[in-house]
């Protein structure tokens, strides 16, 4: 296992390498000056110049490259080309706030799916199933910003129980923000649901085939004991890593999530930043998601490996 | 030896084929994706010819109009016929997300059989250079990408085909790895076959089943992707009829006039439910037994 980790670890650090540069190349392509875009298209010539040469714009693209990776690793994320602040707090507090989100779907969306799935998958091919696996479909499918502005629609301005709009202020703590939460959460919980609720069907089902399962039912067994010590314990195995797997679409849905709620989050960053040409902005903002879900994974393998001893993975 | 050859695959297609039917019958909500999926293929055909109104023509004295017997989906902020704009906007959505599919099934299937097939050095770069574009969730590659290139149709058909190469190519290169220690590729080599004779006749065929049901899972998360660009403003640009986009506009106006949000939402849900069951259809027709695989 030891041997094994360093090796992750070692894996992931190329990883985010490997990512920086993609990030760091691509905001290269940028249409227009970064220098012109900062001082905006009154410019004088010397003044773009001045500060072409204050920012390494003159430098080759490797250095400007490692410069910057440089900066970045010892915590100097530069400043936002908009408000002049230092990117690294707003990117960390945004980075809590997403994580508030992000840990509060989590909470609603894999319990709830892997008790559909299991149901889904007891009562195989019958209507409960017919039920979770249509609705489990729709939810998978439909894009968050469809089904939070339905919720607004319903929930927030029809019904009246929740705030329709989540632009709180960004230093709020969790329970001051918690009422501005939930609609967002359902929101993202919608795909995620649908996620976990459809793949642990598919792996109780395959344990329900399994001789064991039917070994412990013909020793007779009660039905509920067959399902808590032989079938849970095995088919929530794939539903860790499914989770963890799905860390790349809970990202995802947070971005569109939290703009369609104006939620202070790091995805509402970075497209912000993206309609702003904000380079520092988008580049930390990036590496921080590509962090997370590099970890994320990392620590499903981990948890695979603890839960499952007969995986040794190399 | 050549014709008795063909003959028995001419079969074994036949019964194959025989096998599909009673399967699909068994899951009604195949059926139904099927007729969501050609209704809305009809629509993007011969939508503009059907559609009351030309897409962009504004009538700034009934803005907002709520449904009625002129506008049976009522108007947008521009007075524009929402009923006109979601037939044409229906040709956007499966052009932009079908041509992205088709790139990226393409190119993963050349990278995910000649990786798979070759093994060695060439398989291991192919993998981790996969890994890498993997390592970045796909809607925020997109975002910056699209950033990069600035927002416009075909960037986001080469954006969504780049995005959703490794996917595709990964589970090719699976089945292929499958296939190679199979006895009828062993045999075909024995014969001298050549490598892209083998790839081509012994292991495509094969190959084809796995790879129809990925091709119908991008083509799903591929309608969501660029619905979801579309909202965020990074895909197709105004005033295109797209309906991502015209969710997003319906956002400032749907306080007062649901019927703006209701009819492109209920449309992307439509379609996304379609595509869906299709998907899980072709999956329980091609690979029955297999495990539902959702990533």
């Amino acid at each position: 296992m030891g041997s094994y980790f360093i090796r992750r670890i070692g894996f992931i650090i190329i990883t985010l390498i490997l990512a920086s540069i993609i990030i760091f190349s691509i905001t290269q392509f940028l249409p227009g000056d970064v220098a012109q875009v900062i001082l905006g298209q009154f410019a004088t010539e010397t003044a773009i110049a001045n500060l072409r040469e204050e920012l390494g714009l003159n430098e080759p693209l490797h250095m400007q490259y490692l410069n910057w990776a440089g900066n970045f690793i010892q915590g100097d994320w530069g400043n936002s080309l908009v408000s002049r602040m230092p990117v690294r707090p707003i990117v960390t507090q945004r980075l809590v706030n997403s994580a508030m989100l992000a840990g509060l779907a989590l909470l609603i969306y894999v319990p709830l799916g892997i008790v559909l799935g299991v149901i889904a998958a007891l009562k195989r091919d019958r209507l409960p199933d017919q039920m979770i696996t249509g609705v489990s479909m729709a939810f998978v499918g439909l894009p968050e910003f469809v089904s939070g502005l339905l919720l607004i629609s319903f929930l927030a301005i029809g019904a009246g129980w929740f705030p329709a709009n989540s632009s709180i202020d960004p230093d709020s703590t969790f329970f001051q923000s918690l009422p501005y939460l939930i609609l967002p959460a359902i929101t993202v919980s919608l795909t995620g649901l649908g996620y976990v609720a459809r793949m642990t069907r598919s792996g109780t089902i395959d344990v329900l085939r399994s001789d064991y399962v039917r070994a412990a039912e013909l020793k007779g067994l009660p039905g509920s004991q067959v399902l808590t010590r032989h079938v849970l314990r095995n088919s929530l195995l794939p539903t860790v890593t499914i989770v963890a797997m799905g860390i790349g679409w809970l990202l995802g849905g947070l971005i569109v999530t939290e703009a369609v709620y104006g939620y202070p989050g790091l995805g509402r960053l970075l497209v912000y930043g993206i309609q702003r040409q904000d380079l520092p902005i988008i580049q930390a903002g990036s590496m921080i998601v590509v962090a997370v879900y590099s970890l994320s994974n990392l620590a499903a393998d981990i948890i695979y490996g603890m839960l499952n001893p007969r995986i040794r993975v190399d | 030896m050549a014709l008795a050859n063909g003959e028995e695959k001419k079969k074994a297609g036949v019964s194959y084929l025989g096998k599909f039917f009673p399967r699909l019958r068994r899951y009604p909500t195949t059926y139904i994706g099927f007729a969501i999926i050609l209704a809305f293929l009809f629509i993007a055909i011969f939508g503009p010819m059907i559609a009351p109104y030309h897409y962009s023509q504004q009538n700034l004295a009934l803005r907002l109009d709520p449904p009625s017997e002129e506008h049976i989906f009522g108007t947008d902020q521009f007075g524009r016929d929402i009923y006109s704009r979601i037939l044409v906007g229906s040709r956007d959505v499966l052009t932009v997300a079908g041509s992205g599919t088709a790139l990226a099934v393409f190119f993963g299937l050349l990278l995910g059989l000649f990786s798979g097939y070759r093994g060695g050095l060439f398989d291991e770069m192919v993998m981790r250079a996969m890994d890498v574009i993997l390592s970045i969730p796909p809607l925020l590659l997109a975002m910056v990408i699209l950033f990069a290139l600035g927002p416009s149709r075909v960037n986001v058909i080469l954006v969504v085909g780049f995005l959703y190469i490794p996917m595709v190519a990964r589970v090719v290169r699976s089945v292929v790895l499958e296939l190679k220690t199979r006895q009828f590729v062993e045999a075909a080599r024995m014969r001298g076959e050549s490598s892209l004779y083998i790839l081509y006749k012994e292991i495509l065929p094969n190959v084809l089943p796995s790879l129809a049901v990925e091709a119908s899972m991008r083509f799903s998360y591929s309608i969501f992707l660029v619905a979801s660009l579309g909202f965020l403003g990074l895909g197709v640009q105004p005033p295109s009829p797209d309906w991502g986009l015209m969710v997003g506009e319906a956002r400032t106006w749907f306080y007062q006039a649901q019927w703006v949000l209701y009819f492109p939402a209920g449309a992307i849900a439509l379609l996304v439910v379609g595509v869906g069951f299709m998907s899980d259809g072709l999956r329980r027709m091609l690979l029955p037994g297999g495990v539902s695989d959702v990533g």
